[in-house]
Formats: C-alpha cells, sequence, structure tokens
C-alpha cells in the first residue's frame, strides 16, 4: 500500500484485494463480541478534516479510527478558525504539529488531498474531494458486492444517473474496474463527463435495455446542490427514465442486487419499495464502510511508520 | 466413532537434503500431536465432575494461533475424537491487532478468526501454538481472549519450547523442549500449510 489514499488508481489489484481481505477478517474478528474494540492503534491520532457536511462518512470513519483504539478529533470547517480565513495548508500545519498520524479529508474542491499530502509527514485519506473521487466509498462498494455476489471478477455493475458530478462513479469506476468487473454508465448525456470515452467503461443511454443484463445496479444520488443548469428538463421527467422503481426492479436477474450511496431521494432516483426490498444493500453498506475503514486506517497506520 | 477426515495423511519422511536431520520428523510431530491429545484427555477428566459422560470435554474449546497453531489445534481435536470418541470445540484468533510489535515492521496481514458458537465463556481454553519463544505471541492472544469472552481457565499447548522467554508466561503442554541460542530460529512445517510435516533448527535468527 501506498502511504496515502487519494483516489481510487491508488491502489492495484493485490491493495485492493487485501483491504477488502483485511476487513473481511477485522468483520470476523469483531463477529458477535461485546467488546467491539481492538487496540490496535492505541496512542495514533487520527483526524477527521471536514470541510463539507457529511453524516455517514464522517461518523463511519470516527467509529472505525475508535475501534481501532486511535484517537480521534473530528474537526468541521464551520465553527473553527477556516471561517476567519485560515487557508488548508496552515489548518493542516496546525494539526500535525498538535501531533496527528493521519488526516481524513473531505473537500469542496476536486485535488485538496492530493495537495495535502505534499505538505503533511502524515498519511492523508481521501474521504471525498468535490467532483472527483471517494476511494473509501468505492471500497465499500467492492466489499459489499464480494460479500452478497461472492465475487467480483466478471460482475456486471450498472451505475445509474449523475455521473458527471458524482465522486462515487469515479472511485467505483476506476476500483471496480482494477478489480476485473464490467461497468456501464447510463445517464442522460448532459450528466456525462468530457471523456468519459476514455475510462473502462460502456456507455448507455437506456436504462431499460441495460438492466436484464445487470448483476448490480448502483444508483447515485441527483444532486441538488450541484444541479446549477438546465442537465434534465424536470424531476418528474429524470425519474421517470433514469429512476428506479419496482417495475423496472422486477426486470433484473434473479440474484442482482441495488445499491446506493446515499443519501437517498426516495421517489427521485430511487423508489421507496426498492430501497427498502430485500435485494437492496443500502443498509448493509453502511455498516460494511465501518469495517473497510477500520482496514484502510489499519493498513496505513498499523505497521512502521517510514 | 470414525477419525475426522480433517486429520491429514503423515507425508513420506523425506529427511531434507543435505541438511542437518530435523528436530522433529514427520513421525515425531504425529506422536507429539498424539501425547498432548491424552494428556488433554486426561487433564480434562481429572477436573470434571466424577461420572460426567463426556469426561469434561464438553467443557474444552482448542484455539489455534494463525498461522500454523490454527492446523495444530484441528488436528489436537480430531485425535481427542479419535481416542475419545468425543467431538471437542476448535476456533483460531487471531493476534495481529493485539501485537506490542507493530510498529517494528511493516504492516502485517491479517488471518482468520473464527470462534465455536458456543463461544467461550466459562468454559476451558487451551491455546495452541507451534513454537513459544518470548511469550508475546500467547499474552497477545490473551489480550484478544479477554475481549471475546471469559473463559473459566485459559491453558496453553505447543508444539516446541525453545525458551527465552521475555514475559511471565509458561506452557501446560509441550511437545518437545529444544534449548536453543537466540541466534537459532526453530522453524515448523505442517502438511496443511507446508505440505509436509517437519521441525527444523536452522542457524540464523528469524526474519
Amino acid at each position: 500500500m501506498k502511504r496515502h489514499l487519494l483516489e481510487a488508481a491508488d491502489l492495484d489489484r493485490a491493495d485492493a484485494t487485501l483491504v477488502l481481505d483485511t476487513a473481511g477478517q477485522i468483520e470476523s474478528a469483531l463477529a458477535g463480541r461485546e467488546v467491539k474494540k481492538l487496540p490496535t492503534l492505541r496512542g495514533r491520532t487520527v483526524v477527521n478534516l471536514f470541510y463539507e457536511d457529511s453524516t455517514r462518512t464522517r461518523i463511519s470513519f470516527e467509529l472505525a479510527a475508535k475501534r481501532l483504539s486511535a484517537d480521534v478529533i473530528n474537526f468541521s470547517a464551520k465553527g473553527s478558525s477556516v471561517s476567519k480565513g485560515e487557508s488548508l495548508k496552515d489548518t493542516a500545519l496546525t494539526l500535525e504539529a498538535m501531533g496527528s498520524d493521519a488526516i481524513v479529508i473531505r473537500h469542496q474542491a476536486s485535488g485538496a488531498p492530493h495537495r495535502l499530502a505534499q505538505w503533511v509527514k502524515g498519511s492523508v485519506v481521501n474521504a471525498g474531494d468535490g467532483t472527483h473521487e471517494h476511494p473509501t466509498q468505492a471500497l465499500l462498494d467492492a466489499y459489499t458486492i464480494r460479500q452478497r455476489l461472492g465475487r467480483l471478477d466478471g460482475v456486471r455493475v450498472v451505475l445509474v444517473g449523475d455521473v458527471l458530478h458524482s465522486r462515487v462513479a469515479r472511485s467505483n469506476v476506476w476500483l471496480l474496474s482494477t478489480l476485473g468487473a464490467q461497468v456501464t454508465l447510463v445517464a442522460p448525456p448532459t450528466l456525462l463527463p468530457v471523456g468519459v470515452g476514455s475510462w473502462p467503461v460502456q456507455v448507455s443511454y437506456d436504462l431499460d435495455a441495460v438492466l436484464s443484463k445487470a448483476d448490480v445496479v448502483m444508483m447515485l444520488r441527483v444532486q441538488a446542490e450541484r444541479m446549477n443548469a438546465s442537465f434534465f428538463p424536470s424531476a418528474r421527467e429524470y425519474s421517470r427514465r433514469y429512476g428506479l422503481d419496482a417495475r423496472r426492479m422486477a426486470v433484473l436477474p434473479d440474484d442482482a442486487i441495488v445499491m446506493h450511496p446515499g443519501p437517498m431521494n426516495r421517489g427521485m432516483e430511487i423508489a421507496a419499495e426498492v430501497a427498502d426490498s430485500a435485494r437492496s444493500t443500502i443498509v448493509d453498506q453502511v455498516g460494511n464502510g465501518v469495517s473497510v475503514r477500520m482496514a484502510v486506517l489499519y493498513l496505513l497506520l498499523g505497521g512502521a511508520p517510514e | 466413532m470414525t477419525m475426522s477426515s480433517e486429520l491429514p495423511a503423515p507425508p513420506p519422511t523425506e529427511p531434507a537434503a543435505g541438511g542437518p536431520p530435523p528436530l522433529l520428523s514427520a513421525d515425531d510431530v504425529a506422536r507429539v500431536v498424539d501425547r498432548i491429545a491424552h494428556q488433554l484427555i486426561e487433564r480434562a477428566a481429572s477436573a470434571s465432575p466424577a461420572g460426567a459422560s463426556d469426561g469434561g470435554l464438553a467443557d474444552l474449546v482448542l484455539v489455534g494461533i494463525p498461522t500454523r497453531g490454527a492446523p495444530l489445534a484441528r488436528r489436537l481435536a480430531a485425535r481427542i475424537e479419535a481416542f475419545s470418541g468425543t467431538a471437542v470445540d476448535v476456533g483460531t484468533v487471531d493476534i495481529t491487532l493485539y501485537r506490542d510489535d507493530l510498529r517494528l515492521r511493516g504492516v502485517r496481514a491479517l488471518e482468520d478468526t473464527r470462534l465455536p458458537g458456543a463461544g467461550v465463556d466459562g468454559r476451558l481454553v487451551v491455546l495452541v501454538d507451534d513454537v513459544l519463544f518470548s511469550g508475546r505471541s500467547v499474552r497477545a492472544a490473551l489480550d484478544a481472549l479477554r475481549d471475546l469472552g471469559r473463559p473459566r481457565a485459559v491453558q496453553l499447548a505447543v508444539l516446541v519450547d525453545r525458551g527465552h522467554r521475555e514475559l511471565p508466561i509458561r506452557a501446560d503442554y509441550v511437545g518437545k523442549n529444544v534449548p536453543t541460542s537466540r541466534t537459532q530460529s526453530v522453524k515448523v512445517h505442517l502438511a496443511e500449510v507446508d505440505g509436509l510435516d517437519e521441525v527444523l533448527l536452522t542457524e540464523g535468527a528469524d526474519a
């Protein structure tokens, strides 16, 4: 493993498999225990540096670090010196001077974790940067697919929705193809990024045409906060063409699963009855997120410092 | 009662070409495992209330420390079942996340942790490992056990005790005591992991 986890491409197939295997072993080590805590990272400090709002990712990282007995500092830009104009670099150097061993960063600017990694001595984990990447989300998605279907190699994954703004989609495309899955993107042309032709994916504009051959359908959130141009005519039209409802779910092969990284817009990209169905792995994904992030923190911080 | 199919057939004994003879040959390993299995049965019987139909073995859980303690624990369980007719619970506990030397070398891959469904609470846990050396692995295993439940008692069975303890820990069942120097290393090979059974003493400290 490299010292930082900044994007899915930082992991080759062996590294990615190691993270998933480690997560599985941590899960089995903690299964059924009363004391869900391991002493592994005692005395190490993990800073959650969050410039953007987040519920599940921040809590998931916090829980992961605490279950490994690391000390956790939660920093959100609101109510900090950032509002007095302190730069990312100065904030990071301040945190490191106080002894942080790893910084988990979420930032609205794509590439912020890469800059941060050049300034600090500890490890940097990207917890979502702008519209760029969110590698631990892709890892927990891959872990969930492997858990449900027993494999990743050759699995047909359909990613549906706002690929243009989705860091989850980018990380999943790279990680899943590293792990041997076949990814198909489905979106209105306005919500596909320029240059998608060079990605290791197939592209379709017709959801109904690909559903019957999908092992995994991953719905992306329609990001209302980034819908600053007329990407589609209306929410209703989007929902009709690209939303996953019960009728479309019925077309899926018998053992296919439905995923969503959350937070969901029920009734928009995913119908409530689909989100709550037995095919849905949405709750599993959240639980698996803690195991996968424990694995990442262990693999980055658990050995000898370089 | 048939013998468990997990018991591997002893591989043909072939002394390593040119090297010194092994500390324990495949036959020796099989004999040592049998002897420890008998000792476990006797101790369990003497500790159980008179007339207990299972000879106290229902209380026993063999917990292997990966890598090679895990197949050793399974072998012991198979031999106990062969000798006594009673199946005993087996598990493994990976100690990596409890080690005190994690920061002394690169990050280590984890191994499986699996406990029997009945857990360890109130039972006699026998930790099983291949080599007892500094005692630090056993300390880590004791810490891991403490998080997994509250056994009635914990004992330790090892294939080889090579001395040089750094902690106040001793084994209850020892296959072979081997006086060694710190510059030597004891290599245990087991069929399940290495393709053959043997124990070697080589010059040059462990990596």
